[in-house]
């Protein structure tokens, strides 16, 4: 238990140090161009690089994940809420795993 | 304010409560007791992370393994931070940021940056109060009923942290061309250092960084070299 508390700690304080000295130290607003459309993109990218390919490895087969894949893009696509495209796309895979387990 | 947040935080709560499940799940798999799956999740609420963080607790890695992957997986959140306090009101002042600095997660980020208003802290406190619940209590529910749940359940649910990220993103992909850009960037480049073996050492949360801050960089650079183009043919009709 003294072993975890210090992994904890350790995990934790850098976790929250990451977040809240930036939050903290820079709060004038920034006023270069360059800088401030930087920041503007980076949520999509960071979303964008964390989730392909992973996603196509986040269940148990390749091809269940395309098939969440495809519907999450496609019920995205026309503006569905969060959780209706997070909860149709483990619906899909979920689908495409009974289909897969049936056929073989 | 506080009510509007608690709203706009309901899809995400739901989201982090499927995903949160996973963690539990994973968590006991790794000889991890309830109480402190519950106690990683209440103190990190983060996904990448503290996925990360129980494999290196379970092969008994070093605190200095711990800390860099940690600082590596999570450095998005630094970028996120300052992001934020471009958009936060005036009275969003240090106590609020040391306390609420704490809820940046890429959802609650991503969903405080699409209003279209500055943000304040009531509005940030209900936002990020349904996911932190959600995010608890899913890790609960998954340590305790995760055994007894078919897998073929919880391997579904392992998809929909991404779902989540593709609803967040589509969406704006298809109202900027330079969000559109952006994320074949970043996909692209997240791709090449997955797929090509000569990038095979680059870990999951630096891949992250290089596509992520690559992508961000370009796209800004276009964006600045369009705003100057126009400025020069209006300032050139103004003259004729």
């Amino acid at each position: 238990m003294i072993d975890f508390l210090k992994y904890l700690a350790v995990m934790a304080g850098v976790t929250y140090l990451i977040r809240v000295l930036p939050f903290v130290l820079i709060r004038h607003k920034i006023q270069n161009k360059f800088v401030s459309a930087f920041l503007d993109y980076i949520p999509y990218a960071v979303l964008a690089s964390m989730t392909v390919p992973a996603i196509l490895y986040s269940t148990s087969s390749v091809i269940t994940a395309v098939a969440g894949f495809v519907v999450a893009i496609v019920l995205a696509y026309r503006e569905k809420s969060l959780i209706v495209v997070a909860l149709c796309a483990s619906a899909a895979v979920l689908v495409g795993q009974i289909c897969v387990s049936a056929l073989t | 304010m506080l009510k509007r947040g608690i709203k706009d935080g309901i899809p995400i709560g739901l989201g982090y409560f499927s995903v949160s499940f996973s963690f539990g799940i994973l968590a006991i798999a790794n000889g991890f007791s309830v109480f402190e799956a519950v106690l990683i999740s209440m103190t990190n609420l983060t996904s990448a992370g503290q996925f990360a963080g129980i494999t290196i607790i379970a092969s008994m890695g070093s605190l200095l393994e711990m800390a860099v992957t940690q600082l590596i997986i999570n450095m998005r959140y630094s970028l996120m931070a300052i992001s934020l306090s471009q958009k936060v009101d005036k009275r969003f002042g240090i106590s609020a940021r040391l306390l609420l600095g704490f809820g940046i997660t890429d959802e609650i980020f991503a969903v405080a940056m699409g209003s279209r208003k500055e943000i304040s802290r009531k509005y940030f406190l209900g936002l990020m109060s349904l996911p932190y619940v959600g995010w608890t209590l899913g890790t609960l529910a998954g340590a305790v009923f995760g055994n007894i749940m078919p897998d073929i359940i919880c391997d579904a649910l392992g998809i929909a942290l991404f779902g989540m990220f593709i609803a967040i993103v589509v969406p704006d992909m298809k109202r900027d061309g330079k969000i559109a850009l952006t994320v074949v960037i970043a996909v692209v480049i997240s791709c090449i250092l997955y797929y090509v073996p000569f990038f095979s050492k680059v870990s999951s949360g630096f891949s992250v960084i290089i596509s992520a801050v690559t992508a961000a960089a370009v796209a800004a650079l276009v964006s600045v070299h369009d705003e100057n183009n126009e400025k020069s043919i209006s300032g050139r009709e103004r003259y004729d």
